[in-house]
């Protein structure tokens, strides 16, 4: 048992360090997508919802499970919608040749 | 190979391109694909978990997870497609706190479901965790978003006695916490759930509008963390990784942001900040300085004769709708050989980041948008300092009043340009309710009115020229 603990806890470690490195390294001009983007990335806990819902052996697990899915499905997909979204809007400059103002592409 | 290690395999696959895609965040040129490489990740992972067993059988109530899933996809996807930019923050908020309120039901009926086990103490304290942080960010998420969204108010609400009830609501989760480590009792832990969800409510509700960003930052934080103790106790590596990665970004953020603010986090959380409006909103000061006004006209004049201009916008500048004019008259300044560029203050809008995506829905070049860093070094040699609704952020008291309360918050040096021009729809002063000395400057002008009819002239009145 206690090593399973140990195993866990090193993953949480070394991902904290690496986390911290590479997020250091974004730039300001996106930390809104980072927040959104990493907001999806937490919504993995649609697996463990999974997981609860699929074990589920009372009718309160089941509520409960049930509940657990439909919000993180609502976190993972409105996550990464959103972030794609936004993350479509940041273009470099336009080709000197560019279209005047009134081109919007939407 | 036998199931279990083939699905962790694409557990760790799928870890993988989490990491992948927030290194793709290191620049907005592979940002997208990034994100795009994590959604596959997640969907390996979900598609996985399908063939998972549990307890030594496969996963019951299929149908059940798929029609939540179906129930959550057809929320989600309208939403996160329709919603305007600037209630990108309200959004944020409310996918992180379901993610929150997910991550701890998880906690909370893995719980109910190993407890006749008689599990070990640490497998209850991760519970225990998962529940109070995963309830406290979905009840806080809900606050931060009802303050975004005005369905109350934005300004921070504060009752006599407010620290001390908080400490004693914060202290009883403690006690509680103790006594279900060591009672293991069910009841107790629907007491805690509801306990946290106090403590999220009453945590938020003094922290001002301007302080959002890192309000909003710090939750993200918590459900990184929620999620990762529901990791600990569902004993998944990818949960844990992912939590904690999470967890990383927003601790990040929340300290840049304070920084950004020039304050401690202790302060901006604890300090109900901008409940008290200071400033008298004049035209006149008691000392007889007055401001001098222009119109959009003459703006116009000034603009055409400049060679570098710096444009500094602020959440007003949303709030008008006045983006995508700003930036016709950006183009049009350039067309004419004038440098422009945009400085963007970290806590510009309402969430870390928020000005940059603005100007980028508005089809702001990357290119153009200047950290402050770098603005401050273009400003010395800029003709024009063009401030759209913003005020706080250029505010010189920050540098050089300690009485002031914004003293220590890093500035946009707009004082340090040729002329500095504001656009402004009152006197009245900005978010913190401070005086800003700028204004009185002899280089300063004022043009009163609304952001976007403003812009809307100029652009008419350089066209003309």
């Amino acid at each position: 048992m206690g090593n399973v603990l140990l195993q866990y806890l090193t993953v949480l470690i070394l991902t904290a360090f690496v986390g911290t490195e590479i997020i250091a390294k974004v730039p300001s001009i996106l930390h809104t997508p980072l927040m959104s983007g990493s907001n999806a990335i937490h919504g993995v806990i649609l697996v463990g919802s999974m997981l609860i819902l699929g074990g589920a052996t009372s009718n309160l697990q089941e509520v409960l499970g049930f509940l657990a899915v439909i919000l993180a499905t609502l976190n993972v997909v409105g996550g990464f919608v959103v972030t794609d979204r936004m993350l479509e809007m940041f273009k470099p400059r336009a080709k000197p040749t560019a279209p005047t103002s009134d081109e919007v592409t939407k | 190979m036998s199931r279990e290690t083939l699905i962790d395999l694409l557990y760790l696959f799928s870890a993988t391109t989490f990491i992948l895609a927030l290194k793709g965040l290191g620049s907005p040129k592979h940002a997208r694909r990034g994100n795009m490489v994590a959604a596959f990740g997640m969907l390996v992972a979900v598609v996985a978990t399908f063939f998972k067993y549990v307890d030594g059988h496969s996963l019951h109530h299929v149908w059940m997870i798929l029609l939540a899933m179906f129930i959550g996809v057809i929320i989600a996807v309208p939403t996160a497609r329709f919603v305007k930019m600037t209630a990108m923050p309200q959004l944020v908020a409310i996918f992180n706190g379901v993610g929150g309120g997910a991550a701890s039901l998880v906690s909370l009926t893995e719980f109910i479901h190993v407890k006749s086990t008689h599990p070990a103490t640490y497998v209850i304290l991760e519970v225990l965790l998962g529940v109070l942080i995963g309830t406290v960010s979905f009840a806080g998420s809900a606050v931060a978003f009802a303050k975004l969204q005005e369905l109350m108010t934005g300004r921070p609400v504060t009752y006599p006695g407010q620290q001390v009830i908080n400490a004693i609501v914060g202290l009883a989760a403690v006690v509680l916490i103790v006594t279900i480590l060591v009672t293991a009792s069910t009841p107790l832990l629907w007491v805690l759930l509801a306990l946290s969800f106090v403590l999220g409510v009453i945590f938020v509700l003094p922290i001002g509008g301007a302080d959002v960003p890192v309000l909003i930052s710090l939750l993200n934080a918590f459900t990184g963390l929620a999620v990762a103790a529901s990791g600990f106790t569902l004993g998944s590596n990818l949960l844990i990784v992912a939590g904690v990665l999470v967890g990383a970004s927003g601790i990040l953020l929340t300290r840049l942001m304070s920084k950004a603010m020039g304050r401690s986090l202790s302060n901006v959380l604890f300090s109900a900040f901008g409940s008290v409006v200071t400033a008298s909103g004049a035209t006149t000061r008691d000392d007889g300085r007055s401001v001098r006004s222009g119109t959009p006209e003459d703006i116009a004049i000034l603009l055409g004769f400049a060679s570098r201009v710096v444009i500094i916008p602020g959440y007003g500048l949303a709030v008008a709708q006045g983006q995508h004019v700003l930036r016709e008259l950006a183009e049009l300044l350039e067309a004419k050989g004038i440098e422009v560029f945009y400085a963007i203050h970290p806590v510009a809008g309402r969430m870390p980041g928020h000005m940059n995506v603005l100007l980028a829905e508005a089809n702001v070049p990357y290119e153009q948008l200047l950290e402050m860093d770098e603005a401050n070094s273009e400003l010395a040699t800029a003709d024009v300092a063009l401030v759209v609704g913003a005020n706080d952020t250029v505010n010189p008291a920050a540098n050089d009043d300690p009485s002031s309360p914004i003293y220590g918050m890093p500035i946009i040096h707009a004082d340090l340009a040729e002329n500095v021009v504001f656009l402004k729809r009152s006197m009245r002063p900005g978010f913190a309710g401070i005086e800003n000395d700028l204004l009185y400057n002899p280089k300063t002008t004022l043009v009163f009115g609304d952001a976007k009819d403003t812009l809307t002239k100029m652009v008419a009145a350089v066209k003309a020229n």
